[in-house]
């Protein structure tokens, strides 16, 4: 057998699929699973990785047909570089879990049996690999559910608590109907495509062939747009996504928030720039808005949480917003036949898909040590632990710098890229565009800004200061296997942020696939060391001199002014002369936000209550203050509420048909027949 | 190669790092005038940091490698802006590597890493600072996109030099869209280097301090570089505006008398803009947390109308 890139990839596949197999057999021995399963993950993930970098870099395109699926009905597989991309991300971030996985999982192992999660894990990833692989409807549909079904079973892990299972009910809705959305989007193109008495137009081929009449068409993006919408975490359809991840292990939100919400980025790509290929430019106006609204509003919601996974999941949101806008205007830019802007705002978007798979995993993986080291998600309880975690809080901080999107690290170069994108919208025909465009462009500014904001409150609150917890346990630093993971992480999140070039040079025939035009020949115009998207005249950006001539002040200032060595003195706090100053008087992550909260409270449904203890002496003179707080997101109570009482009132009116009785049920099939003869004469 | 470049890029960041501190004395000098008080002399603010790096830095006890860590990058990025504006001549090295959008997430992430710093200590002034520069920060940032947008529209460029060389070749002198777009740039510059009305820079008074609550723990040759860098970062956005908008006397020929007389128009224009910003200061009262979203609102609506103006009347 010849080693090529569907073979690696499908070799990886069959590894996980017989990982899960295999580990029920390993159920006796927790230790050895542990090692064995996510071993073998690390290893096939890489292989899909070498894959996907492969496919990508030489812009090779594969196909292949199993004998396996329903009769005559085949699965087709391929790997074109638009899915190379894909798998090199979902690759890429599942090795580095799975690395952090042999010791963060080893942790949970000592509580509880492990079996589940690790056969879970390797059927998630697995499906995740076989999404990006599939070329027909068929298999695409049947992985996606087994990813789906995957990730739901690892977010009802810990099931002996109610909250898990209740997320994890919310998330089986949320995805089921989004699932159902997909569905009905291929249904629609395969029909189309050979007509609806055959099944054969199931392929991604046939697909690609056919011509769609427009408003079939644009039926077939709306509801792959909701239906994928609904996996990423699109606002409104956002509500799974903050309960799912915070209950889920942190191994698993890493690749639940990391990678799985890309897999629906990768179905809206597919969807639009290679099955359907020829759109009007409001649909991009659509992408682009809803990525807009998600980005503003996530970082908003972000900005409330006090949790720290609940934040970060927030923060997918907000970036699963930032990688749409790259992709509608990329749409926009295509309609209006502009190829070379199209390349530039879609390797905008894919490169922030990329970059968001790494720092957020990192992220993740950082929170997952916390959560491990002190027990505790709500930041109010934490405080101080940089002293007992030096190397967690190193590279925590690094995952925070780059998600706020500040040079020199990998989230900067997205987010400028993708205001290059915006900057040029000028060149659109349209006036009303050329005006309304921009307006985006700043509030993807204010959502950069108030996501630094938000990792200021997080780490500040999390790491700085002192311990604010009731309790002092023993707090320790995360093992080696989880540093080596989190390091692996960090390590990309620099080499992405100061050598863009390299990666866009490598991610070229993406863009070429889809808008046929590639931007790496302006792009590395000028060496690696130099970004110019468009042109040198237009903007440039060398990440290696930026780090590189800030690193060299920083070390001459540092040398120039230790030449007096000793002279740091150690002090207590100055505590202006009052009583001492005790941890409970740092600012809290409620108090940080505060001034956002008021600014922007109209976006809330927000209940803030300050009661005074009524046995005080005097008004003036209070014993105790009661502060209660609840922000609350507003799409549960306008969008969702309404659609679960109605649901609950119909099926309520529905049961009254039961009723237990023989004779009844009798009545109801004899009142069918009857109607059935009259209408079906 | 022409090493000329790299001469007026040596020079540059020498004055920058030079001439910030008799900025700030001269500011505060024309202060003192204009509220009939004498004066120290323009040198104090030279005294001020000697005299702070010949100190001891005291350090509280559950102080970081953060805390210490951030004088340092804070100066550093700073130095590193100041090798990027272009002031005195247009062909400048450095200018290449980072355009006017980079230029703005230099000061954030020194801005970053100051808010964590403020927090790293664990007392309530500095989270209070902290969180009040980051919320001031998230609204002045989407005007100062706007702000540079409405520039970048007429040199059809985000890179400093050359929308500079559009502006200095006189294809785009005194138009309307500029003209919002210096007021814009005005508003925000004012938020951007904590002056009246958004911060007080002369207060300790806790209830209104933004940026000096943030430092507060800091002393010694920590505070020096802090110091130092605010200045320049002040000495930058003044001059970043004198050479935007007004670029008249920057040298473009490259001649060694071109940029002595760059130098001295840089001077010029410094010294009346200190004139301005003081008009500013000592004509408003510092403004209420809250109201700055009106401030800054406003900013962003000169920014926006800026570029409406462009569309329509350019």
């Amino acid at each position: 057998m010849m080693l090529n890139p569907m073979n690696l990839a499908g070799g990886a596949v069959w590894l996980l699929l017989a990982m899960a197999v295999l580990a029920m057999f390993l159920h006796r021995n927790q230790p050895l699973l542990v090692i064995a399963s996510f071993s073998v993950s690390a290893a096939s993930s890489l292989a899909a990785t070498a894959a996907g970098v492969w496919v990508v870099g030489s812009n090779i395109t594969s196909q292949a047909i199993m004998s396996i699926g329903l009769p005559d009905l085949p699965f087709h597989l391929r790997l074109d570089p638009l899915a190379g991309f894909f798998m090199t991300v979902v690759g890429l971030l599942s090795f580095i879990v799975s690395v952090y996985s042999l010791g963060y999982v080893k942790g949970i192992a000592l509580q509880r049996t492990i079996t589940r999660m690790v056969i879970f894990y390797a059927l998630f990833l697995a499906g995740m690999f076989m999404v990006i692989l599939a070329d027909d409807a068929l298999f695409f549909l049947v992985s996606w559910e087994v990813m789906a079904a995957a990730s739901y079973f690892l977010v009802f892990f810990e099931d002996e608590r109610v909250e898990n299972r209740r997320a994890a009910f919310l998330y089986m809705v949320v995805a089921h109907v989004g699932a159902i959305a997909i569905l009905l989007s291929f249904g629609v193109m395969s029909g189309l495509a050979t007509g609806f008495e055959g099944f054969h137009g199931y392929t991604f081929d046939a697909m690609r062939e056919a011509q769609f009449p427009a408003a079939w068409a644009t039926a077939a993006f709306l509801l792959a747009f909701f239906g994928f919408g609904a996996k990423a975490g699109v606002i409104p359809l956002h509500v799974w996504l903050p309960e799912a991840h915070p209950v889920a292990p942190s191994n698993v939100s890493a690749l639940m928030s990391g990678v799985m919400l890309k897999t629906a980025i990768y179905g809206i790509v597919r969807v639009t720039f290679d099955l359907i290929r020829v759109f009007p430019w409001w649909w991009g106006t659509v992408v682009l808005v809803f990525g807009l609204i998600s980005a503003v509003m996530g970082v908003l919601y972000a900005l409330m949480q006090h949790d720290l996974k609940r934040l970060l999941a927030y923060h997918s949101v907000e970036n699963i917003g930032i990688i749409l806008i790259g992709i509608g205007l990329a749409m926009i830019f295509r309609s209006f036949n502009l190829p070379l802007l199209a390349a530039l705002a879609l390797t905008a978007g894919l490169y922030h898909t990329l970059n968001h798979a790494i720092f957020k995993g990192l992220l993740f993986m950082g929170a997952g040590s916390v959560l491990h080291a002190t027990g505790e998600r709500n930041m109010e309880e934490m405080g101080g632990l940089i002293h007992h975690m030096p190397w967690t809080a190193a590279l925590f901080l690094v995952g925070c710098i780059a998600i706020s999107g500040l040079p020199p690290f990998n989230g900067f170069v997205s987010e400028w890229l993708t205001f290059q994108a915006f900057l040029l919208s000028p060149s659109l025909p349209s006036p009303l565009m050329k005006l309304l465009i921009p307006m985006g462009a700043a509030l993807l500014a204010l959502t950069a800004a108030l996501a630094a904001a938000c990792f200021v409150k997080a780490f500040g609150v999390t790491f700085l200061g002192h311990w604010r917890g009731h309790h002092t346990l023993h707090i320790h630093e995360a093992d080696w296997f989880m540093r080596v993971g989190m390091i692996m992480a960090a390590a990309l999140c620099l080499c992405f942020g100061i050598l863009p070039t390299l990666v866009i040079d490598w991610m070229d025939n993406v863009p070429e696939q889809l808008v046929g035009t590639r931007i790496g020949t302006t792009a590395g115009a000028f060496g690696w060391m130099w970004l110019t998207p468009v042109a040198q005249e237009r903007a440039s950006y060398s990440g290696p001199l930026v780090f590189l001539v800030t690193l060299s002040v920083i070390v001459i200032a540092y040398l120039l002014l230790h030449v007096r060595a000793g002279s740091i003195k150690r002090v207590p706090l100055w505590d202006c002369g009052f009583a001492k100053v005790t941890p409970r008087m740092q600012y809290t992550a409620t108090a940080f936000s505060m001034p956002i909260r008021r600014i922007f409270g109209f976006l809330f449904s927000i209940r803030e209550q300050v009661r005074l203890n009524p046995q005080a002496p005097h008004r003036a003179f209070p014993l105790r203050m009661h502060y209660y707080l609840r922000v609350r997101d507003r799409f549960w109570y306008w969008l969702y509420k309404p659609i679960v009482d109605i649901s609950f009132w119909i099926s309520r009116k529905a049961g009254r048909l039961q009723q237990g009785r023989i004779q009844t049920y009798l009545i109801y099939s004899f009142v069918t027949v009857i109607v059935l003869l009259i209408f079906m004469r | 190669m022409n090493v000329y470049p790299f001469i007026s890029e040596i020079l540059q960041i020498a004055i920058v790092l030079g001439c910030a501190p008799a900025f700030v004395g001269w500011v505060r000098m024309l202060k003192c005038w204009s509220q009939g008080r004498t004066s120290p002399s323009l040198l104090q603010p030279y005294r001020d940091i000697r005299k702070l790096f010949a100190k001891d830095v005291v350090l509280a006890e559950n102080a970081s490698w953060i805390f210490r860590f951030t004088p340092y990058l804070v100066f550093g990025t700073t130095v590193l802006a100041g090798g990027i504006v272009p002031m005195l001549s247009i062909d400048l090295p450095l200018s290449a590597t980072a355009d006017a959008i980079v230029l703005v997430a230099l000061f954030a992430i020194a801005r970053f890493f100051i808010a964590l710093a403020g927090m790293d200590i664990g007392t309530a002034f500095g989270g209070m600072g902290s969180s009040r520069e980051m919320t001031i920060a998230s609204l002045a940032e989407p005007a100062m996109l706007m702000a540079i947008f409405t520039i970048s529209l007429a040199a059809r460029s985000t890179s400093l030099s050359q929308i500079v060389q559009v502006i200095y070749s006189g294809q785009s002198v005194l138009k309307p869209s500029l003209a919002f777009a210096f007021l814009a740039f005005v508003l925000i510059s004012l938020a951007e280097t904590g002056r009246i009305p958004v911060d007080n820079p002369a207060t300790h008074l806790e209830l209104t301090m933004i940026h000096e609550a943030m430092i507060l723990e800091y002393s010694g040759r920590h505070l020096a570089l802090i110091e130092w860098a605010g200045m320049m970062k002040l000495f930058l956005f003044m001059a970043l505006g004198a050479v935007l908008f007004f670029p008249w006397g920057i040298d473009a020929s490259g001649s060694a008398w071109g940029v002595v007389l760059a130098f001295l128009f840089l001077l010029l224009k410094l010294a009346a803009s200190g004139v301005v910003l003081v008009m500013i200061e000592t004509g408003l009262a510092k403004m209420r947390l809250f109201r700055l979203t009106e401030f800054l609102g406003s900013a962003f609506l000169m920014a926006t109308l800026g570029m409406l103006a462009y569309y329509i009347l350019d």
